[in-house]
């Protein structure tokens, strides 16, 4: 959404061609991924698990905040990028691209089969449906023991250098660096598409779906586009996740993990694409302090913090800072 | 001629009650046609009839000669059928020229792409403020929708269906819920659409059907009641009696 902050010295057409631009705060995310390299070398491996929350959250924000779609099932995509990448890993094929090429292409897959089918449906139906796929593919891993592992999770993943040159190493440099840049790529190919006649499409779909189809818009198609293309997303950070970590547990299929991940992407701001980068530090911190405070309570006051963020800051913490600036700015 | 727009025979029922009965409609190319009736006459069913909102139960209909009775919505858009709605449809959260843009970049087949920013197709953004200026919006062009009036938003209403160059507009209740003194401009901007524009319109504001119109169609229980200039409808005793009597707002 362009607002209409400064006083307008810019034409109208003119303000709106360059919408696009780079503005310096985006690259705040970019200076901190570095810093924290540099400031916190021994928590290298919690950074690159928040960079792929991160990512993961990225993917959720273009079917929820842009495209509206309302849904409880966005680890299912995750959980496949998991397995996929895991399963390859563990039997031989250690080459981390490409394993997190694959791992990607199945779970974008994936979303468009069962997009196709689910999102015929709206409102709580869809959500349900959601939440359906999620835990049938859960269960199915659960069962296929001989394949995932089971219960007892999918373990013997060895990975190949990175480049068949960077080892990862036991600091978790390679796979923070791994990470960042895979992290980068996801971000500059969002951006862009949000930015891109199709991703405004998608704000359109959410703001006012009647008149997309009254100006001719194929909403359904693309809806079940941008589903698959979160799905591939969200593929792309479970196969980080099981490559990083050398294991997938059948948690990464499972509606808690689409919970968690909704609500950092509700601390960050829905819909502003920086709200993962946001939200999903902030939740990632915040479990790691108060898990050690009150192991077995925690998840209360991520609960507290989310009442909070929902009835006194509904646009996230972004939304928090763009209120400021208007203030400052008037 | 072809007509630009034609119903046969089309026929809506939800369970047992019928709200639209067997239609027989013509709109003829460049037409300035207005359809009337009292409240709950089936006119807003009859547009979601054409436009594909709603499936009819029987029936066809027609546009240019062609069939698109099994044409999705997207599908007739293409083919050249514009509407505006009753109640202000906008993107009330983007601009007023974002709004005009998204209409504008999905007529020229472009609201799909995904690698190029929608900025960077200028000629588009342009084709959007020139419909603003024309509608008197330009000043607003940077706010989001829901700031400006009511009025102001019918105005967008109508861009959005302009940008996207239909052969047969729909508008439906155009100046609902505007103030009398700002329906001038809504007229004017009727006015000056171009005569080779198919335009059908739906509005319980008598002075306006009649400064705007040169046919008239009155629609009573779904049903046709009967067509003509606006002095023969004027002077039909049914009409007066049906329509004039309770349903006159103007």
């Amino acid at each position: 959404m362009f607002l209409y902050r400064a006083a307008p010295t810019l034409s109208p057409v003119e303000y709106m061609v360059r919408s696009h631009r780079l503005r310096w705060p985006e690259l705040l995310p970019w200076l901190a991924i570095l810093a924290a390299f540099f400031a916190f070398p021994s928590y290298l491996a919690l950074g690159a698990q928040v960079m792929i929350m991160v990512l993961f959250a990225l993917s959720l924000d273009l079917v929820l905040g842009y495209a509206g779609i309302v849904t409880l099932g966005h680890s299912a995509f995750f959980g496949v990028g998991a397995y996929t990448a895991g399963i390859l890993a563990a039997h031989g094929w250690g080459e981390p691209i490409s394993g997190l090429v694959v791992g990607g292409a199945v779970a974008g897959a994936v979303g468009l089969v069962t997009g196709l089918i689910i999102l015929r449906t709206r409102g709580l139906t869809l959500l349900m449906l959601t939440l359906a796929v999620v835990s049938m593919l859960g269960e199915a891993a659960n069962k296929a023991g001989w394949l995932t592992g089971g219960a007892d999770g999918l373990q013997g993943i060895t990975l190949d250098p990175l480049l068949g040159l960077f080892h990862f190493d036991l600091f978790g440099r390679t796979a923070y660096v791994y990470c960042a840049l895979v992290l980068l790529a996801g971000w500059m190919f969002v951006r862009r598409l949000v930015h891109a006649p199709f991703g405004r499409s998608l704000t359109g779909m959410r703001e006012n779906t009647a008149r997309m189809h009254a100006i001719g818009a194929p909403v359904r198609q693309r809806l079940v586009t941008v589903y698959a293309i979160a799905a591939a997303l969200a593929g792309v950070a479970g196969a980080l996740q099981a490559q990083t970590t050398q294991f997938v547990g059948l948690n990464v299929l499972s509606f808690e993990l689409s919970g968690a991940v909704l609500i950092m992407l509700i601390f960050g701001g829905v819909g502003r694409l920086y709200g993962a980068f946001v939200g999903a530090p902030i939740y990632m911190v915040a479990q790691d302090a108060l898990s050690r405070l009150d192991p077995e309570y925690w998840f209360f006051w991520v609960g507290l913090l989310l009442v909070v963020t929902v009835m006194f800051a509904r646009g996230g913490i972004l939304g928090v800072v763009d209120q400021i600036r208007r203030k400052v700015m008037r | 001629m072809t007509s630009a727009l034609e119903t046969r025979g089309l026929r809506k029922s939800f369970g047992a009650m019928v709200v639209t009965s067997g239609v027989d409609f013509r709109l003829a190319p460049g037409a300035r046609h207005a359809l009337i009736g009292p409240n709950g006459a089936g006119k807003t069913t009859f547009i979601n009839l054409i436009t594909g909102r709603l499936t009819p139960s029987a029936g066809s209909i027609h546009l240019a000669g062609e069939d698109v009775t099994a044409l999705p919505q997207s599908a007739r858009v293409k083919r050249g059928l514009g509407r505006t709605f009753q109640i202000n449809t906008l993107f009330s959260n983007l601009t007023v020229l974002e709004n005009v843009t998204m209409a504008v970049s999905e007529r020229l087949g472009r609201g799909g792409d995904k690698f190029r920013f929608a900025g960077s197709r200028r000629d588009i953004v342009e084709e959007a403020y020139e419909l603003l200026i024309r509608l008197r919006l330009a000043e607003d062009a940077l706010r989001p929708v829901r700031e400006i009036a009511y009025g102001r938003q019918r105005l967008v209403e109508m861009a959005i269906a302009l940008g996207l160059k239909p052969r047969v507009l729909l508008l439906d209740e155009p100046a609902a819920g505007v103030p009398s003194a700002e329906t001038a401009v809504i007229l004017e901007v009727m006015e000056a659409l171009p005569a080779d524009m198919a335009v059908l319109i739906i509005e319980h504001d008598m002075d306006l059907v009649l400064r705007f119109a040169k046919t008239i169609t009155v629609l009573v229980r779904g049903a046709v009641l009967t067509e003509g200039a606006p002095a023969e409808i004027l002077a039909d005793p049914r009409v007066r009696e049906i329509y004039l009597g309770e349903g006159h707002h103007g």
